[in-house]
């Protein structure tokens, strides 16, 4: 898993990148650079996924695939794993200049491989 | 005007770098030729994207060819390279009256006629708008607004009570895909409506105070600072959510094709519609 990790945090501007349990925002799995604390990451995150999951259900726009905060000095990407994998959630914390793009298609391929 | 046509096109490809495209088009266009002026407009605009007068060509031709919402996304991308372009606001002005907005029809006129207060053409619009009639519009053989329609079309929009449906004049989807609520969750305009048609405004509504505490709460905690914006991508559909002031917020929902980068562009549309409706409340 920690390898699987590794493809997110090469992208640069990338500062940590976990896997957290949805249910009840437990880290899974981390590789974080200092100062990032990876508990209050994955609490945060698992509690937001939730709060947007029912937001997206009642619009009818359905499950989300990928979610994108976005904050003055950095940004909190999370693609969810989905129920086949026991609802865990592929975390990332980044710069605020980092490429979007990227970051959002390793977290995707690492939630088809490792999750 | 045949002659001006092979003389700037002959221009135009001896230096295609050249804003000679401007008159070709606009002689196009005048010419009736829509087809050629869009296709000389849109080179024009890939080589010079901020050039606002660029996106004023090819918004007046995209209202010859009635294609309204893309000609306010020119018109209202001129103004923002632009601020004092008197084209760009005349156009807007030209469609604000035409979806029913007076208000902000005469708004844009006025600060046109800020700019270049001499000229008569702005006065002409002013005193067709406020007897009825639709301000001139910006193509060269303008077909009068019947006051009939006109009136209807206001009517139509007034008739909302709150004036919900003017927040989001003239956006694509106003009253499916947007909407602004204050921070208790109370709808202050707009609407949204799921794939089968339903209106899901008040339920989606209640939900997004409590993405917003916890928005802010996840940033603040992780030392991100303040949040601005928060994007997703679902599963039939993507949405974007914007705080266009402290205490209001602004939801973004569209079909999954659109992609979160343009749907981020269209929220910062609509923010700034949104902020200028809730100064004037």
């Amino acid at each position: 898993m920690s390898k699987a990790l590794d493809m997110i945090t090469r992208v640069r501007g990338v500062r940590g990148a976990m896997l957290v349990s949805a249910e009840d925002g437990l880290v899974v799995a981390e590789q974080l650079m200092e100062g990032i604390k990876g508990g209050a990451v994955a609490a945060l995150a698992a509690s937001l996924a939730g709060r947007l999951r029912r937001a997206m259900d009642a619009a009818g726009t359905g499950t989300s695939v990928f979610w994108h905060l976005q904050a003055e000095q950095g940004a909190l990407l999370v693609v969810p794993g989905g129920e086949a994998a026991g609802s865990l959630l592929v975390v990332s914390v980044t710069e605020p200049d980092v490429n979007i793009g990227l970051v959002r298609l390793e977290l995707l391929r690492v939630a088809e491989t490792a999750v | 005007m045949a002659d001006d046509i092979r003389a700037l096109s002959a221009q135009l490809a001896q230096d295609p770098q050249s804003l000679v495209f401007l008159r070709l088009g606009e002689a196009l266009r005048r010419k009736g030729q829509l087809e050629a002026a869009l296709r000389v407009a849109m080179n024009g605009l890939e080589r010079h994207p901020h050039l606002a007068d660029a996106h004023d060509l090819y918004a007046r031709i995209l209202t010859d060819k009635h294609n309204y919402e893309r000609a306010f996304d020119e018109w209202d991308m001129a103004v923002r390279i632009a601020p004092h372009h008197t084209g760009a606001l005349k156009g807007l002005a030209f469609l604000y009256f035409k979806v029913g907005d007076i208000e902000q029809a005469e708004a844009h006129l006025a600060a046109a006629k800020r700019v270049a207060p001499d000229d008569p053409s702005i006065d002409q619009a002013i005193a067709m708008m406020r007897k009825g009639v639709g301000p001139p519009s910006p193509t060269p053989s303008p077909a009068p607004e019947p006051a009939t329609t006109a009136a209807s079309s206001t009517a139509a929009v007034s008739s909302s009570g709150f004036d919900e449906a003017r927040v989001f004049a003239g956006l694509e989807g106003a009253n499916e895909g947007l909407l602004l609520v204050d921070g208790a969750g109370r709808v202050l305009g707009g609407a949204l409506r799921d794939a089968s048609g339903a209106d899901v405004t008040d339920s989606v509504a209640a939900y997004l105070a409590g993405v917003s505490q916890e928005a802010a709460r996840t940033a603040k905690l992780l030392g991100l600072g303040a949040w601005n914006g928060l994007s997703a991508e679902g599963q039939h559909g993507n949405v974007h959510l914007a705080h266009p002031t402290p205490e209001a917020l602004l939801l973004v929902v569209r079909e999954r094709g659109m992609p979160l980068g343009r749907l981020a562009i269209l929220a910062q549309r609509a923010t700034i519609m949104a902020q200028r409706w809730l100064e004037r409340q």
